[in-house]
């Protein structure tokens, strides 16, 4: 089934196409990933599903229904989480209100609930407490929890932003380069998190430039280049396709 | 080390509430007007704070308060202290109605535009808008509030009428930190994308943020109404709300004991210190840079929310 349904998608900023009609579909249940050279616009893909950005054209159906023009917020308790590709966490609270900051989206109370704690109000805040802990728990952060968010180490932040996204309980999440900046036993190890998200039922869409990754973790591949789709198949398919090889490498014209 | 910090807390609210006793009426006053400052300091808080807009118009709010008090007093009689919450609303339907076109505005832009409204209330004030504000001398006779048949009139009252507002205002408004809402105003400030990338509503957070602090303002403004018995367009002018400002982030942002000392400092040290009267801007402004290069942060930053794991037990107020 299709959780995920992006067709003839356009993107301008002034005269530059930075997506040019690009359509693919993401399977429920799969590790998607998206790749290309610098400036491929893999990353205005993922604001233009995220609502960051408003598509020129084309069309994005996330479980059937159409997003386009929602806000982010409206995306995100649709089931949507993303991370980011420089690290956005909120860097003077500690990790574990980062995390809460998932939960935001699945909680109800109100300022005045806030101001006078009924009992429904304080056990939402435990239930909230417990899934924060939870998500911590899985990316191996448990002990970091009271340390504040800029203290942690790189790699730690870039788990903390998935606990985070993971917190929204989405159904699909998107990662922009996690691997970004981890050494390669992090990478290791991220690959393993990556496929118990997926063990979770998560669907997985991801930005990465480490090829090992991508060819390990994936199921698809969709490839961009200069904001258009070259090519869209299996590790083994994207290996061997021509034109995938010509944008990494250049061609020997010259 | 929390132990320690409610120590220091416990004491001086002992010797705050005491001071009456040993304080002549001049003195008493003095703290009456910082505990209005601390209420409405407070106010600003949230807005500016815990959410991190950049609002200096807060005079404006905080006289939509006072005169609707003013007005319904002494036009239809009605006890100055049952017209608190419909000060308070008011205040706060002004505020959702002024905010709501420009809440998307960012940091120095929103700026530019509170102070235009505070000065558009002043002003209108003072062009006796709508034939109901007195213009310029404002408005006079305003009747001292009455607690079950008791009239409320000397310093040593009011001191103890404003720090029990003060009081609660603490109370709630802590509690509304060590909250879902608290930590989303919180997300906003540290960084909008991530937040709203976090599902939260950001433009829907930031208003109700507006909206509690006009809602306090307006309650202040009724306290202010009762204790002068007369007010006019010049004491909610840009200056006051610039008073404000400077209050909150010199104390600490998001921080109820440093905006606390921060009221202290910037309302009644100058009063110990009258004969330099004319130094005191001079000193502010010094003061203000000192902290901005060495403590940006404010004197009192707000120390991290704690939170009880051990899963048994309730999520956990403190420090």
């Amino acid at each position: 089934m299709t959780l995920l349904h992006l067709e003839n998608l356009t993107k301008r900023f002034g005269g530059l196409i930075a997506v040019n009609d690009v359509s693919f579909d993401v399977a429920e249940g799969t590790i998607v990933g998206l790749i290309g050279p610098n400036g491929a616009g893999k990353t205005t893909v993922f604001n233009l599903i995220t609502g960051n950005y408003r598509a020129d054209s084309g069309k994005i159906v996330f479980d059937g229904r159409l997003i386009n023009n929602l806000p982010t917020h409206k995306i995100v308790s649709l089931g949507i989480a993303r991370t980011f590709q420089t690290i956005r966490l909120f860097h003077k609270l500690t990790a574990l209100e980062n995390v809460l900051a998932g939960c935001h989206c699945r909680m109800k109370s109100g300022s005045v609930a806030a101001m006078f704690q009924p009992p429904w109000q304080r056990a939402e805040e435990k239930k909230a407490l417990d899934k924060a802990m939870g998500e911590l728990r899985f990316v191996n952060l448990e002990t970091q929890a009271m340390n504040l968010a800029e203290n942690l180490s790189y790699g730690n932040q870039r788990l903390l932003e998935v606990a985070r996204a993971l917190a929204t309980e989405p159904r699909l999440i998107i990662l922009d380069e996690p691997a970004g900046g981890m050494n390669d036993q992090e990478t290791a190890q991220l690959i393993d998190t990556i496929r118990q998200i997926q063990a979770r039922g998560v669907t997985v869409l991801l930005i990465e430039h480490d090829m090992s990754l991508v060819m390990k973790a994936c199921e698809k591949i969709v490839v961009l280049e200069n904001g258009a789709k070259i090519a869209e198949g299996t590790p083994p398919e994207i290996k061997a396709n021509r034109r995938v090889i010509e944008a990494y490498l250049g061609t020997d014209e010259e | 080390m929390k132990n320690k910090r409610w120590i220091v807390y416990a004491a001086f609210s002992l010797v705050l509430l005491t001071s009456p006793a040993v304080l002549n009426r001049y003195w008493i006053d003095v703290l009456n007007v910082v505990g209005l400052y601390v209420m409405l300091s407070l106010s600003l808080n949230i807005i500016l704070g815990h959410c991190g807009m950049f609002h200096m118009g807060h005079a404006a709010f905080y006289a939509v308060g006072a005169y609707t008090t003013a007005i319904l007093n002494t036009v239809y009689a009605i006890p100055v202290l049952w017209l608190m919450p419909l000060s308070g609303l008011l205040a706060g339907l002004f505020a959702l109605v002024i905010a709501r076109p420009i809440i998307h505005l960012r940091g120095d832009y929103l700026l530019i535009v509170t102070i235009g409204f505070v000065e558009i209330v002043r002003i209108a004030l003072i062009n006796n808008v709508f034939g109901i504000t007195g213009g310029a001398n404002g408005i006079f006779g305003i009747d001292r509030p009455t607690i079950f048949g008791m009239k409320i009139s000397t310093p040593g009252q009011f001191f103890y009428l404003i720090w029990f507002f003060v009081a609660v205002t603490i109370y709630l408004l802590r509690k509304l930190e060590h909250s879902r809402f608290g930590r989303a105003l919180n997300y906003i400030r540290e960084d909008d994308v991530a937040a709203a990338g976090s599902g939260i509503d950001i433009s829907h957070y930031k208003l109700i943020a507006f909206v509690i602090g006009a809602v306090w303002a307006g309650f202040c403004g009724t306290l202010f109404a009762a204790k002068m018995t007369i007010i006019a367009p010049e004491s909610f002018n840009f200056w006051e709300s610039v008073l404000l400002f400077m209050i909150v982030l010199l104390g600490g942002r998001g921080s109820i004991a440093g905006v606390i000392l921060g009221t202290f400092l910037v309302i009644g040290l100058p009063e110990l210190f009258r004969q330099f009267a004319t130094a005191r801007m001079l000193v502010f402004g010094a003061v203000m840079i000192i902290m901005m290069i060495f403590r940006p942060e404010g004197i009192l930053p707000p120390p991290p929310r704690t939170y009880r794991l051990d899963r048994t037990a309730e999520p956990e107020e403190a420090a």
